[in-house]
């Protein structure tokens, strides 16, 4: 798939980033000229997979989380979030709808709305180490000459 | 993010407007608990007409104001939910345990 243009920035995991994250990932990917629906879907999975980062990942430091985006021939968006954070033992588990680690006021549904809201969601992750998730969205895709 | 409660005999509207994540979900809360904790309502209606953005931060405030209201027998309804929220919503199962109403038109 070619890539038309491409995009990276690093975030500190604070929770008042999770706005300007999502939108600044929505605002690059509008360039292929997505619907309303695409540009909701894509900012509610960025924000899923940038909250676990905070919430999860970094639960009790400040870290970094790298974001990549690249927009593709044919409206295809992928975005790849990555943190150094405490890593994910069992993927399967954490990917199960209403699994969560921290209780309370968390749903367990991160993964369940990306999946929803995405058509390709990829998690690669090593306890220690950290964790990247690859989200993969089709637009309607009409900047082909971009 | 700004939250407006408003109280008529046993039944609490809380009018969300801007934008759920985990970042305000904490301040909304709040607003909330303070609210109906002070009054117990035995209906509880909040309202999602002007919320902008919503993410499964807003399934966890929701489930959580359910759960408060449970402890004492109060009703939840969740109105004027966009038909992106309401699919989002869904993903919980909301609609088997309380009253989940889509936007007009
Ligand atoms: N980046 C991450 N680093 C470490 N653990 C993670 C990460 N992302 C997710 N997890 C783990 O996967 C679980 C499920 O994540 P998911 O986003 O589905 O639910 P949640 O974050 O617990 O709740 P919600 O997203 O509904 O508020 C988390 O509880 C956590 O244990
Ligand atoms: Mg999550």
């Amino acid at each position: 798939m070619k890539i038309l243009n491409e995009f990276r920035m690093t975030a500190e995991s604070k929770s008042v980033n999770e706005s300007f994250v999502r939108g600044t990932v929505a605002a690059f990917a509008a360039q292929l000229d997505p619907t309303l629906e695409e540009i909701a879907d894509i900012k509610t999975a960025v924000s899923e997979a940038v909250t676990n980062c905070i919430v999860h990942a970094y639960a009790h430091c400040v870290g970094k989380i790298y974001i990549y985006v690249a927009i593709c021939e044919g409206g295809l968006v992928k975005i790849k979030i990555r943190d150094k954070g405490c890593g994910i033992a069992d993927i399967k588990q954490a990917r199960t709808p209403l699994f969560t680690t921290s209780g309370g006021e968390r749903a367990g549904l991160g993964f369940a709305v990306m999946e929803s809201f995405c058509d390709k969601v990829y998690v690669r992750s090593k306890v220690g180490c950290g964790t990247t998730v690859t989200l993969i969205k089709k637009t309607g895709g009409r900047a082909e000459n971009g | 993010m700004s939250v407006k409660i408003v109280a008529a005999q046993q039944k609490m509207t809380a009018y969300l407007d801007g934008e759920i994540d985990h970042h305000n979900a904490a301040f909304i809360r709040e607003e909330i608990d303070n609210a109906v904790m002070a009054s117990k309502p035995e209906v509880l209606k909040i309202d999602f007409d002007n919320v902008t953005f919503m993410d499964s931060s807003g399934i966890g405030l929701v489930m959580g104001r359910y759960r408060t209201l449970s402890m004492y027998g109060g009703k939840l309804i969740v109105s004027n939910l966009s038909p992106q929220f309401y699919r989002i919503m869904k993903l919980s199962g909301l609609e088997k345990i309380a009253i989940i109403n889509k936007r007009e038109k």
